[in-house]
């Protein structure tokens, strides 16, 4: 081979450090486009579990209208759930993760930048589609939107807490089972509060309080969750 | 004599064989004391009868099993920032305890809510929080088993143990708004009648026994840990 | 280009196990400017997790990894700047394609190439024709390859490569050992796992680990 080698171009002289983010989110995003089907996997499995509750409890629209928000929110965290081996196991699967843990950025923004990434892919698009599974179960009006804005708010925790436990459990035998473990019993306050909020306004409360507390679990996640998991990564990866 | 010189296993495996039979014996004495008091000498109580005297029992199990998994929180702040390996050994050892306790508190709390309640189990805020923090023994446990590499169990650990004690206060007040929105406050095992003083001592003394038996298992299961880990280091020599 | 900026690296007293089994114990070597350090030895030796250290993804037990007298921190800043590791595997999506997975990983790296560079890159590597293919339609060869594109477009002066001639055929070998060359030539430095003898133009030093 005689080809002529191209010459390497010398790293930029200033890191401009928040970039970081930035570069895994685009990273990650353009894998979910290329990996088309599975986008639509986690709504599928939303609708699924939704649509099997009234199977199971039966018909009755008060009944349903009761534990609408409730099933939504469940069906939601589940969901996420499932999506969050996509978030680091691939890559530590196929050896990019090491890249990225040597990536000259801090690892928090990159981990950040994936968080968001999976954020946009799962928790966005089932905040979307909620409000249909919100009139199946007879919600209306401002109780849909409550949900749906519980869910904006609350479904990024959900990535966050996840990155922790996906983070952990990285490569081991059983990491899904052994990540539901760890992760759930953490989903409780957002459960509880995204929940809540809904349940206030369909008893004509004010759900001020319950969507103010989400605001808080998402401000507070979003400082340390990145930091954890960047920690549990480097753990795992030791 | 400098205490961080014990942070060293093969230091602390003679001193921890030293000192475990001491706290097994404060267990045993404080318990059969605090036991007796329990059911025969504290009296009866005028409103709950003497169903009430499972709190002796129900509350210091309750406290534990919170107060280890902090512990083991504090432990872990330890290991990960000194990269001391006992620490990392005391987390692993106090685990199955607080998750015993925590148990312990469930259980003593459904069968104190069959006659007061009429049910084993109802979610009231205090249960449903205690069955939350078995939840998170339960993942740690599962989580540093899962892992064959002693030093990724140890770091992974801690940091769980870490990351679910910043979230414990989260979830306690969570569950607490969860239960007052739904209205369905009740009096659990916690809420004790009023108590008088006799009822205040023979708790206090079940708190010590219960604290004398977490730290004597911790002791012994840390030496079982040593031994384990470091078999050449520890074994010649000392007992 | 040349790295004239890298001071020596040494390694000091490097101790590390794996369970109850001894990797390596005080270990202790330089590395200057320019010259390469090749990794031998049996399976399991431990050449892995050496260069893991060096990378600084791998705690050691006890001892360090000085650069210029200065204590290499376990995955500083410096350190993630002035290194490019390539492990085992060829860590590409399987999903992209194979320009796509270049200009990512750059990316990632903060190492700004234009098209033209990176397009040029592949045809060098002999990838020109498939740049577009997705990466799971690669050889394992061909995803080398890739590899060898990402050497050659890297600025970063201290390359730490783990058998990166695995499933290379002896055109691959030979480019893989012109860029060391290139690379050494300018002022930079290797630490190389392989079994592969090294017959380049250069100062190379070899350490034999698992005698122990």
């Amino acid at each position: 081979m005689n080809a002529v080698l191209p010459v390497a171009i010398l790293p930029n002289a200033e890191l401009v450090v928040e970039r970081g983010a930035w570069v895994a989110l685009k990273r990650d995003l353009k894998i979910s486009m290329a990996g088309k089907g599975e986008l639509a996997q986690a709504l599928a499995f939303l609708v699924i579990v939704a649509s099997l509750f009234p199977l199971a409890v039966g018909p009755e629209t008060m009944l349903l209208k009761r534990i609408a928000a409730g099933v939504v929110w469940v069906a939601a965290l589940l969901a996420v759930l499932l999506t969050l081996p996509r978030l680091f196991a691939s890559d530590y699967a196929d050896g990019t993760l090491e890249q990225l843990l040597l990536s000259p950025y801090p690892l928090p923004l990159i981990v950040a930048g994936k968080i968001l990434g999976h954020w946009l892919t799962t928790g966005l698009p089932l905040t979307l589609v909620a409000p249909l599974l919100g009139v199946q179960y007879g919600l209306e009006g401002a109780e849909l939107a409550i949900l749906m804005l519980g869910l904006l708010l609350g479904t990024p925790v959900l990535s966050m807490i996840g990155a922790i436990g996906a983070a952990l459990t990285l490569g081991l035998r059983g990491a899904s089972i052994l990540m539901a473990l760890l992760v759930l019993p953490l989903y409780v306050p957002v459960l509880i509060f995204g929940a809540g909020a809904a349940g206030q306004v369909q008893a004509a409360m004010d759900p001020t309080a319950n969507l103010s507390l989400l605001g808080a679990c998402l401000l507070f996640g979003a400082l340390a969750a990145p930091f954890a998991a960047a920690a549990a990564l480097k753990i795992s990866l030791d | 004599m400098k205490i961080y010189r014990y942070a060293s296993p093969t230091l602390f495996y003679p001193l921890a064989g030293a000192l475990w039979p001491w706290f097994a014996g404060f267990a045993a004495i404080l318990g059969a004391v605090g036991l007796y008091m329990s059911f025969f000498v504290a009296p009866t109580d005028f409103q709950q009868g003497e169903v009430y005297r499972i709190i002796f029992i129900h509350v210091p199990s309750a406290w534990m099993g919170m107060f280890i998994y902090l512990v083991m929180a504090f432990y872990g702040v330890l290991a990960l920032s000194f990269n001391t390996r006992i620490s990392a050994m005391m987390m692993h050892a106090l685990a199955p305890t607080g998750a015993m306790f925590t148990f312990i508190a469930l259980l003593t709390g459904a069968l104190w809510g069959r006659p007061t309640w009429g049910t084993y189990w109802i979610w009231d805020a205090r249960m449903t929080s205690t069955l939350i923090l078995l939840f998170l023994y339960l993942g740690f446990m599962a989580l540093t088993h899962a892992i064959d590499d002693t030093r990724r169990a140890d770091r992974a650990g801690a940091l769980l143990a870490i990351v679910g004690s910043v979230n414990i206060p989260i979830i306690y007040f969570s569950v607490k708004w969860w239960n007052s929105l739904h209205q369905s406050t009740s009096v659990s095992p916690g809420t004790a009648p009023k108590m008088a003083q006799i009822m205040l001592i023979t708790m206090l003394v079940m708190v010590f026994a219960c604290w004398a038996y977490s730290i004597a298992m911790a002791l012994v299961r840390v030496r079982a840990l040593i031994r384990e880990r470091e078999a050449g280091a520890v074994l010649e020599g000392t007992q | 280009m040349t790295h004239s900026s890298l001071p020596s690296l040494s390694v000091r007293g490097l101790t590390l196990s794996r369970g109850p089994r001894r990797l390596f114990a005080d270990l202790k070597w330089d590395l200057d400017a320019g010259s390469a350090m090749v990794l031998r030895g049996p399976n399991g030796c431990g050449k892995t997790t050496l260069l893991r250290v060096i990378a600084g993804l791998t705690r050691p037990e006890s001892g360090e990894v000085r650069l210029g007298g200065a204590p290499w921190k376990a995955l500083n800043a410096e350190q993630r700047r002035n290194c490019l590791y390539l492990g085992h595997s060829a860590a590409l999506k399987e999903e992209l394609s194979v320009d796509a997975n270049l200009s990512c990983a750059l990316d990632c790296d903060a190492e700004s190439v234009d098209a033209d560079a990176l397009a040029a890159a592949l045809a060098a590597v002999g990838l020109g024709e498939r740049r577009h293919l997705e990466a799971r339609r690669l050889s394992q060869g061909q995803k080398r390859r890739v590899g060898l594109a990402r050497l050659a477009l890297s600025a970063k002066p201290m390359w730490l490569l783990d058998e990166p001639t695995n499933a290379l055929d002896a055109e691959g070998v030979a480019l893989f050992l012109r860029l060391v060359e290139r690379h050494l030539g300018a002022g930079g430095m290797a630490c190389i796992a392989t079994h592969l003898p090294m017959d380049i133009g250069a100062p190379v030093r070899e350490i034999r680990l698992g005698s122990a």
